[in-house]
């Protein structure tokens, strides 16, 4: 494995490497496996929805009694694993796969970079958020057990419940690592493009991370703070989120009191109003890549689509509180939200209608990679429309923390950001390891996939019109849930052939490593300069500094014989 | 990598100046959210202890002083780098430290007074308030010590001759600064007003 | 079950039908994009497959026209807001109806029950002090004060007369808890802290269910609640029926204890 010069041991190659594409993939195998954990949790889940208080099969019996007694989910064991679950999936799977993975991998090539600008920052970027990680998932093994106070851990509740101290300290690492990460990435973008590599000339891809990394480097420090606060109410007894006179289970809570809980919810959501678009832009950002690379020629509304995300970025940090319009805040200042929340869906609007009208003038390669792209269009279609009602005041007082939430934000996130995440999987595949995935598998897992991800989701929607309300641990307890108990069966039934359709994945990615089919850097004929370097680019990436010529997408260009051209070929060849 | 000197696109500015403001910005985040709640708990608390009655003004004035005058020694730090005078830079970086450590030692008599009366952070909200703010500031002092002594050790052994030797001194007073605007603004939210 | 079906519960509040009627108006918009935006996403994908003799042209569309979807979904929210949501949101949140003329009830939310705090006949609660709560007296009811001697509470059931206003003041005891209940399409979270006025007017007689939309515990799902809606001579018999809290429990207190 050394062709080059420059001997390293294993551990400074692979374990402790500097290098933005091994970090990268590390990132993605380790977010890969946490989101297969967090999968694995709401697979348990799903099974106590459809059939409660029935023996789980096969994790039935390897689960402590503390958890699931005889085999069956408890609801201490059902809260743990939702809050986990959520957690989970946001702060270990997506976000590190979207920005620890491909930003890592992707970005510095793509501006013609030879690493990051901080490479040591960015190993420590990955070795914190790891610990974190194996910290959060640790908390399971805990005295109390893992959080149990959903994903968003609004106190009382999560102050007082057992658990949460080491979710909060695993928050801390996670965001810490966020935050190196994310200067990394603006200086890296800022300072460190490849000559005529102008800002308006980046591809959206890049585009995408910079705008992203704004919104982590600035939303997370209030996060960070209402941890610290939490943390110091359960650990110094202070009451920063205790009020007076609270009463658990009969007893006066040990607290001064005068404590604000709704501060809180603000604090927290505005932090994770902005994630959600931390979730959805990097995606974004890669479908681009693929769906001008498979449509022959350049992207619509490229400059359209740079401001709409920028907008997104802005406004995101003004909408946070319609996730607030129960919580007992003052229902006047919901109608401030209710309006940022409808101009905010604008910019969203105009991306999606500009990847929609590529593909007018097209010649569409429906390859595997461009599969997962044109889903992403329909199914984030449905998880933004389904926002709409969430959106406005009133509708909203009916479909709050009811199952349509739950449909509606893994319509965005699963069909959405994951479709478009695996996309990116099998699009850039070729340049990280010299080999092609298996187009056959792909589509197996793709069709699979995106059916089993609807037969889950639909059947949310449904149940939360019926009003049935979210993390109940048997919703069979209430009556007016009963009706919907078939929807449920539905949505465990397909969440099990959902994992079913992973195996694929999971056996072409590693039998492709090995066994794929070996292909040139330019595999897809794209314009970019991540093609333009070898297949697994070496150290530094390219071989002479690339220079830049022109814009990013310059396909089926009337002066050149071929359908693409590169931005680092300073001449069109041949005209017509 | 290739061994001719490239100019890659930037904005003119050092990659770690430009890093060090991000991190200010975050922070300014952090700080401004913990502001915004101590102004959101103390406009919804039926009463509010005066600052002035319950905390030591006189000691608090006292760190006031000495992290004020602690930024004009990491100023003078970072003037004798650029003057090439390393007797002095260490000198004024030694200084700047005793500064930090007396600012340490005196925050340490305060909260052990309080200890002593029997006052902690779960007293009230007031409490809860004082104590975490002034605390996380405390942390990023010392983290601030490490960072000034780690940069003395540094110049001791080969970093002085280093190019990006002036732009870490200016960095570590950048931080510095911004650790000791914290202070100015939490000295009168908390003990004046 | 009558109450419930595959789709929105029955109507049993004054402003049921005013919520579903967004709910449809919302969703027919949906379904409609959904539909012709699909249709013009298939007729693409098919008129532009890759295929020989086909090559894709560099056309510039232009691009003010894209922001045609924009402007016409901003004008379709934007309406919506300003014909619907807000007027509607304004009369359901921002007004309450006369204390005279409504049931008023405190409901306080704990660990995991509903409690409802009748006036008793003299229409006036008795003061509450977190400091009084125990087992036989769950809201704290001081026995001194006169205005809450015919006072009572009941748990996990709630009685409200068909066709008048029930303003209810909605706090808690421990965590946060949410007040739903489907067939009223009506929601408000319990705020611990807080007092969080709400009121609703029931229009159909009937059996229906309080549930708890906001993870409050172990307990969440269990966490519901009876609300009878009977003619006005059935409540008052019920009312009258209740024994007020004096030193004894709470009377009506059906399960969970």
């Amino acid at each position: 494995m050394s062709e080059h010069g420059h001997e390293l041991s294993f551990t400074e190659k692979y374990i402790f490497s500097v290098d933005h594409k091994v970090i990268g993939l590390q990132y993605m195998i380790t977010s890969f496996i946490f989101l297969l954990i967090g999968f694995t949790m709401i697979l348990i889940m799903r099974w106590q929805l459809a059939f409660p208080g029935t023996v789980i099969p096969i994790f039935g019996k390897l689960l402590p009694a503390t958890f699931a007694p005889g085999g069956i989910l408890g609801p201490t064991g059902y809260n743990q694993m939702g809050a986990m679950h959520g957690t989970i999936m946001v702060f270990l799977g997506i976000v590190p796969l979207a920005v620890g993975a491909f930003g890592n991998y992707v970005m510095p090539i793509q501006i013609g970079a030879p690493d990051m600008a901080f490479p040591r920052m960015n190993m420590l970027s990955y070795w914190v958020y790891l610990p974190g990680g194996i910290l959060m998932l640790s908390s399971f093994l805990m005295p109390g057990g893992a959080a149990q106070s959903g994903w968003t851990s609004y106190p009382p509740l999560s102050v007082i419940n057992p658990g949460q101290t080491v979710w909060l300290l695993s928050m801390v690492f996670l965001i810490t690592s966020s935050l190196l990460g994310s200067m990394n990435f603006i200086v890296t973008v800022l300072n460190l493009r490849a000559p005529g590599m102008t800002l308006w000339r980046m591809p959206l891809f890049c585009w995408s991370q910079f705008v992203t990394a704004f919104i982590l480097l600035l939303a997370f420090p209030p996060l960070e703070a209402a941890a610290i606060l939490q943390l110091s109410d359960r650990v110094l007894h202070t009451s920063f989120f205790m009020p007076d006179g609270l009463v658990v289970a009969g007893q006066a809570a040990q607290y001064a009191g005068g404590g604000a809980v709704l501060l809180y919810q603000h604090l927290f959501w505005f932090l994770a109003h902005p994630e959600v678009y931390v979730l959805i832009l990097p995606p974004f950002g890669i479908i681009s890549e693929i769906i001008a690379t498979n449509t022959r020629k350049p992207l619509f509304g490229y400059k359209e689509m740079v401001y709409a995300m920028m907008s997104i970025a802005a406004m995101s940090f003004l909408v946070w509180a319609h996730h607030m319009f129960l919580s007992g805040m003052s229902p006047a200042l919901s109608n401030f939200f209710l309006i940022t929340t409808m101009i905010i869906s604008v910019p969203s609007v105009a991306l999606l209608t500009c990847l929609i009208l590529s593909l007018k003038g097209a010649s569409i390669r429906f390859t595997t990679p461009m599969l997962f792209a044109l889903s992403f269009l329909p199914m984030f279609g449905i998880g933004g429309l389904t926002g709409l009602p969430l959106g406005l005041t009133v509708t909203d007082i009916y479909l709050h923390d009811t199952y349509y939430v739950i449909g509606h934000f893994h319509y965005v996130v699963v069909t959405g950001s994951l479709m478009g995440l695996f996309g990116g999987v099998y699009h850039w595949f070729p340049k990280m390891f010299g080999r092609k995935m298996d187009d056959c598998l792909g589509k197996i897992h793709f069709w699979g996939s995106v059916i089993a991800m609807n037969g889950i989701l639909m059947p949310m929607l449904v149940i939360g019109l019926q009003g049935q309300s979210r993390r109940l641990f048997d919703p069979t307890a209430q009556l007016h849930n009963l009706i919907g108990q078939p929807m449920h069966v539905l949505s465990t039934i397909s969440a099990i052939a959902l994992m079913l359709f992973q195996i694929p994945f999971i056996y072409n990615f590693f039998n492709s490593m090995f066994r794929g089919e070996l292909v040139d850097s330019n595999p897809w004929k794209a314009t970019t300069l991540d093609w333009d370097c070898p297949s697994p680019p070496p150290h530094g990436n390219f071989a002479k500094v690339p220079r830049v010529y022109r814009g990013p997408y310059e396909y089926s260009h009337p002066d050149h014989n071929e359908d693409w051209l590169p931005q680092s070929r300073e001449h069109a060849e041949a005209a017509r | 990598m290739s061994t001719e000197t490239v100019a890659y696109e930037n904005v003119g500015i050092p990659d770690g100046k430009l890093a060090l403001w991000l991190f200010l910005a975050s922070e300014i985040m952090l700080f401004g959210t913990l502001f915004t709640s101590y102004i959101i708990l103390r406009t919804a608390a039926p009463a509010w202890p005066v600052g002035w009655e319950v905390l030591n003004v006189p000691l608090a004035t006292l760190n006031t002083f000495i992290l004020i005058a602690s930024s004009v020694t990491i100023v003078t730090a970072h003037s004798r780098v650029q003057k090439r005078d390393q007797k002095g830079f260490s000198a004024f970086m030694a200084l700047t430290v005793l500064l930090s450590f007396g600012f340490l030692i005196v925050k340490a008599v305060e909260y052990g007074v309080k200890f002593s009366h029997g006052i902690f952070p779960s007293t009230n909200i007031f409490y809860s308030i004082y104590f975490v703010m002034t605390g996380l500031h405390g942390l990023h002092v010392i983290v601030g010590i490490a960072w000034n002594l780690g940069l003395m050790w540094w110049a001791k052994n080969g970093g002085w001759d280093d190019k990006l030797f002036e732009g870490r001194v200016e960095y570590a007073g950048l931080y510095w600064h911004f650790v000791d605007v914290v202070w100015i603004f939490l000295f009168p939210a908390l003990y004046l007003l | 079950m009558g109450n419930y079906s595959w789709l929105l519960p029955v109507q049993a509040s004054s402003f049921a039908a005013r919520i579903d009627l967004g709910l449809w108006i919302i969703h027919a918009a949906m379904i409609l994009i959904f539909v012709l935006w699909t249709i013009f996403f298939a007729y693409l994908l098919v008129a532009y497959r890759q295929r020989d003799g086909h090559k894709a042209e560099r056309i510039h569309i232009d691009h003010w026209k894209s922001l045609a979807p924009d402007a016409a979904v901003l004008f379709f929210e934007l309406s919506v807001v300003a014909l619907y949501v807000i007027p509607t949101w304004s009369s359901l949140k921002m007004s309450l109806p006369d204390e005279k003329d409504s049931i008023v009830v405190n409901i306080v939310a704990e660990q995991f029950n509903w409690n409802v705090h009748y006036p008793g006949p003299d229409g006036k609660f008795g003061k509450r002090s977190a400091a009084l709560i125990d087992f036989s007296n769950p809201l704290g009811i001081d026995p001194t004060d006169p205005a809450g001697a015919d006072d009572f509470v009941t748990v996990n059931d709630m009685h409200f007369p068909v066709g008048k206003p029930v303003l209810a003041r909605l706090s808690s005891k421990d965590v946060i808890h949410s007040f739903f209940i489907p067939a009223f399409r009506i929601k408000q979270d319990a705020v611990p802290g807080m007092v969080v006025p709400l009121w609703f007017e029931p229009t159909l007689e009937g059996d229906y269910e309080v549930t708890c939309a906001q993870l409050c515990g172990v307990g969440h799902a269990i966490m519901r609640a009876d609300v009878k809606v009977q003619s006005r001579t059935d409540y008052d018999r019920w009312f009258a029926s209740m024994a007020p809290v004096k030193k004894a429990g709470p009377s009506g207190a059906t399960e969970e204890w």
